[in-house]
């Protein structure tokens, strides 16, 4: 072997093992387990809080809005629809839900629009319908809707 | 001479325990490079869930709760627009024109913007990430920090995003952005953080109509292998072959 060779072998060896170390401490763990990642990221992200806890969570406590809900025609909606995400509620009573029932709330699946299927949804002209009350839940209760009030 | 053989074989045994030594501790050295031989693949277990979902743009009434309930579960920011699901809608005048519109990606429903009688046919589009099989957004990240879940969901590793924005760019059908604040990328995750407790996706909670639907494609009796069965079905840009699992019953061919 030439003795350049010699003096240079124990310098590159020196090297590959810098660079394996190096290696060694920039790659996470569980990188590579599953592919090309860092497999822990898909537990992470299966972590992260929920904000709308689904009907069955409301509907345990309560019980009325569901019994009138469940025999009209928005039986088959889902509360946080028009409450807004629940979990937080759900938790803790003291954070209160929003109430929606304006003409502009009603309106994003009842104003007439060409686009909606009329077979799909029930559309009313919202700028025209009753005018002489301002909000839609003023007559209807969105609960059971064809519970109007006087 | 007895003695003489004994070491003989004795030398022999020493030297293949050796050889055997050295391979075991060679290859548990080259176990972190594991990571350079892997390969992409579908999985052939079966018994394990591959998401895809469906859509039926008949039953969509554009109300637009699905663009705004994924928002407010998955923290992305009200202002400005960025979006995991937002809806289109699509307008085919009467003069062959098409009208695309998406008036702050439908989080605050649609008001008619043509008037009736210009209009031949129009309807609602809502979109969301493709969850594709050979997704072109894993393929390009550098950093292996955007991948597909076994279940079949591109999902992006917050940790390990560096935001150069490479896979925004790759996506097809712009299901991708950088998140403002994080500086990393964010896209739909099916609410995987959802689906993995029993829940549905926002989306689908809130939907009032029931037009949207997620399910196994490894499960033929379940939901979403019954609605591609029934429905004539399509993909949004076949020709790419993104191995896209977003089916759409009564897709436009204007659609893009
Ligand atoms: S739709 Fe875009 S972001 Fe989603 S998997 Fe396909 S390429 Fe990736
Ligand atoms: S929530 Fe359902 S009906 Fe409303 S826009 Fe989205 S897909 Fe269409």
């Amino acid at each position: 072997m030439p003795p350049q060779l010699k003096t240079l072998l124990p310098f590159f060896a020196a090297l590959i093992l810098f660079f394996l170390i190096i290696r060694h401490f920039l790659i996470p763990e569980s990188f590579g387990e599953l592919g090309h990642y860092r497999a822990n990221s898909i537990e992470e992200i299966g972590d992260l809080p929920i904000h709308y806890a689904g009907k069955s969570v409301c509907i345990d406590c309560h019980d009325i809005e569901a019994e009138q809900q469940r025999n009209d025609s928005h039986a088959s909606l889902s509360c946080e629809i028009c409450h807004g995400p629940g979990a937080k509620h759900a938790n803790d009573y003291e954070v209160k839900l929003i109430k929606s029932g304006t003409r502009k709330d009603c309106g994003r699946c009842h104003n007439l629009h060409s686009a909606r299927k009329i077979e799909a949804v029930v559309q009313v002209n919202i700028q025209e319908h009753h005018t002489e009350r301002e909000n839609c839940i003023d007559c209807h209760n969105p609960h059971a809707v064809w519970e109007l009030k006087e | 001479m007895g003695a003489k053989r004994i070491n003989k074989s004795r030398r022999r045994f020493l030297k293949k325990s050796v050889v055997a030594g050295g391979t075991i501790l060679a290859t548990s050295g080259l176990k972190p490079f594991s990571v350079l031989i892997f390969a992409a693949k579908e999985p052939e277990d079966t018994l394990n869930p591959w998401y895809g979902i469906g859509i039926d743009i008949e039953k969509c009434i554009g109300c637009g709760m699905c663009a705004k309930s994924c928002k407010l579960e998955n923290d992305v920011p009200q202002e400005p627009f960025y979006f995991r699901s937002w809806v289109e809608q699509y307008t085919i005048k009467n003069d062959g024109t098409i009208k695309v519109e998406s008036p702050n990606g439908g989080i605050d429903g649609f008001s008619q913007s043509v008037p009736d009688n210009e209009i031949f046919k129009t309807f609602f589009v809502p979109k969301m990430c493709n969850q594709c099989a050979k997704s072109p957004c894993t393929q390009v990240c550098p950093v292996g920090a955007t991948y597909e879940s076994p279940e079949g969901i591109a999902l992006v590793d917050e940790e390990y995003c560096i935001g150069c924005r490479y896979c925004i760019q790759a996506c097809p059908y712009g299901c991708r952005y950088l998140h403002p604040e994080k500086k990393t990328v964010d896209k739909c995750t099916l609410c995987y953080h959802r689906i993995t407790k029993g829940l549905k996706p926002a989306c689908m909670e809130t939907c009032p109509t029931g037009a949207r639907i997620y399910g196994d494609l490894n499960d033929k009796d379940g939901e979403l292998s019954l609605f591609l069965k029934k429905h004539n079905c399509q993909i949004l840009k076949p020709h790419l072959n993104t191995g896209s699992k977003l089916y759409y019953n009564e897709l436009s061919a204007e659609v893009r």
